[in-house]
């Protein structure tokens, strides 16, 4: 007997479902895309039952797509997020997230005394290693690991 | 090369040809290629040492110095910000030496102005034209700079000297010995970097003859009271780390003392006259590796 298959969270015709979320970082990728700030429907899923996660969050938003550095915002806490691009219903597009080499404006540097922190400027880190997420500092040249990454 | 902002920026060969070009400098100290040339030498924050030095170089090639020796007489004591007073400057010289107490000061002065811009000193960050002097300083001495046994002695965590020395001396297949109190050790990040580089180092805490004896270069730094959370520590390890004449009884006929300077009790003053103590020397080559970066920058030869 076929096992019957319900969808967990509801489907959308446009938009995009960003899948796979760590159900602990779950509202914080809410807060780096800004979601609550959009004015189009969203569906938020949480503590979801996943056979490679055990437990995640899905994120569905109706006619929103995400540029390239707004989803590189994503990568620095959880880079096993995947992103479906869904147009009349249809996966058209899956979209993994990757850190870039290089991250504009998007984390704050640890330093007090680093330039970025006393210029209105705009901070610039080197990721020197994608897969442990270090990052340093083009001015200050302070390395930082990926738990003590703050964004900005 | 545009900047001259941090040592990592520089390849083997970058170094090697600033060395040669601060050897022609010692021989040819005064000459005329800044003539006519308008040098600034600001200095957010005072450091008489090193822009005497700066400004000794630009003189004795010709060039004219324009600048502050305090931010306190500046307008950034009104809250200017950096880089409108390096937008200002632009418009005035031909080179922008300067001193910052921010970190990363240097590099982000670079990318807002086309002149190229030295950095003399960025916080806890760089002081790459100190490193290039220690690297001239090895070079006279030793004759070369492959395949040397370099001991740096003192504070190795937060001695930016060292950091970028460790950076500068990685191309040349050096053998680092470290010596430092355990609240003091070189930070795990360059342990690192000299294992990707596969770079061989032994770490030691206590300053033993035996070490000295393996050296060609020694490396003195200073131990600071402020660096330590327990002052007990430090009472413990101020007078550890103290090189005195009779330790360099053994140690080979080439070994130099270098030293950032200023000094203050980790050199014996009965080294002073022992010919293998370098550090009054190596002050003066900070003129020659100067005159090789300002000319470099500029373009002049």
């Amino acid at each position: 007997m076929a096992q019957k298959k319900e969808l967990q969270v509801a489907a959308i015709e446009n938009g995009t479902a960003i899948d796979h979320i760590p159900s602990d970082q779950l509202f914080k990728v809410v807060s780096l895309l800004g979601i609550e700030n959009l004015t189009t429907p969203v569906t938020i899923g949480y503590n979801l039952d996943s056979k490679k996660m055990g437990k995640k969050g899905i994120i569905k938003i109706s006619d929103k797509f995400f540029d390239e550095n707004e989803i590189s915002r994503i990568s620095l806490i959880s880079p096993s997020v995947q992103l479906n691009i869904i147009r009349d219903y249809e996966v058209v597009e899956k979209q993994f997230v990757h850190l870039p080499n290089e991250l504009l404006g998007i984390v704050k540097c640890n330093n007090p005394k680093c330039i970025t922190n006393n210029e209105p400027m705009q901070t610039r880190f080197k990721v020197l290693d994608k897969n442990k997420g270090t990052l340093k500092c083009e001015y200050c040249e302070l390395k930082i690991k990926k738990e003590e990454i703050t964004l900005l | 090369m545009n900047s001259f902002v941090s040592i990592a920026d520089l390849t083997k060969d970058d170094i090697l040809h600033l060395v040669h070009r601060a050897e022609y400098f010692e021989h040819n100290p005064n000459l005329k290629t800044l003539e006519g040339k308008v040098c600034a030498t600001l200095f957010f924050e005072p450091s008489t040492r090193t822009r005497l030095s700066f400004e000794t170089a630009i003189n004795r090639l010709g060039g004219r110095v324009i600048g502050f020796s305090d931010a306190a007489t500046t307008s950034s004591s009104k809250g200017e910000i950096l880089k409108d007073t390096i937008k200002m400057v632009s418009n005035y010289a031909d080179v922008i030496i300067m001193r910052h107490y921010l970190e990363g000061a240097a590099r982000y002065a670079s990318e807002i102005t086309p002149v190229p811009i030295i950095n003399a000193g960025d916080g806890a960050n760089q002081h790459p034209s100190q490193t290039m002097l220690d690297i001239y300083s090895i070079y006279k001495t030793q004759g070369k700079l492959d395949d040397l046994t370099i001991t740096m002695v003192g504070d190795l965590k937060y001695g930016r000297t060292v950091h970028s020395l460790l950076n500068g001396m990685s191309h040349f297949n050096a053998n680092f010995q470290f010596v430092a109190p355990e609240e003091l050790k070189l930070p795990e990040l360059y342990k690192q970097f000299l294992d990707e580089k596969g770079i061989r180092y032994a770490e030691y805490t206590e300053f033993s003859p035996e070490i000295i004896n393996h050296s060609d270069i020694l490396y003195m730094t200073r131990v600071q009271r402020e660096r330590f959370a327990d002052l007990m520590e430090y009472e413990k390890v101020k007078n550890v780390y103290v090189l005195t004449n009779s330790m360099l009884k053994n140690s080979k006929d080439n070994l130099r003392i270098l030293h950032p300077l200023p000094r203050v009790n980790e050199i014996a003053y009965d080294v002073d006259e022992n010919p293998k103590a370098y550090y009054f020397e190596q002050a003066k080559n900070g003129v020659y590796a100067r005159q090789a970066i300002i000319s470099e920058v500029i373009g002049v030869n």
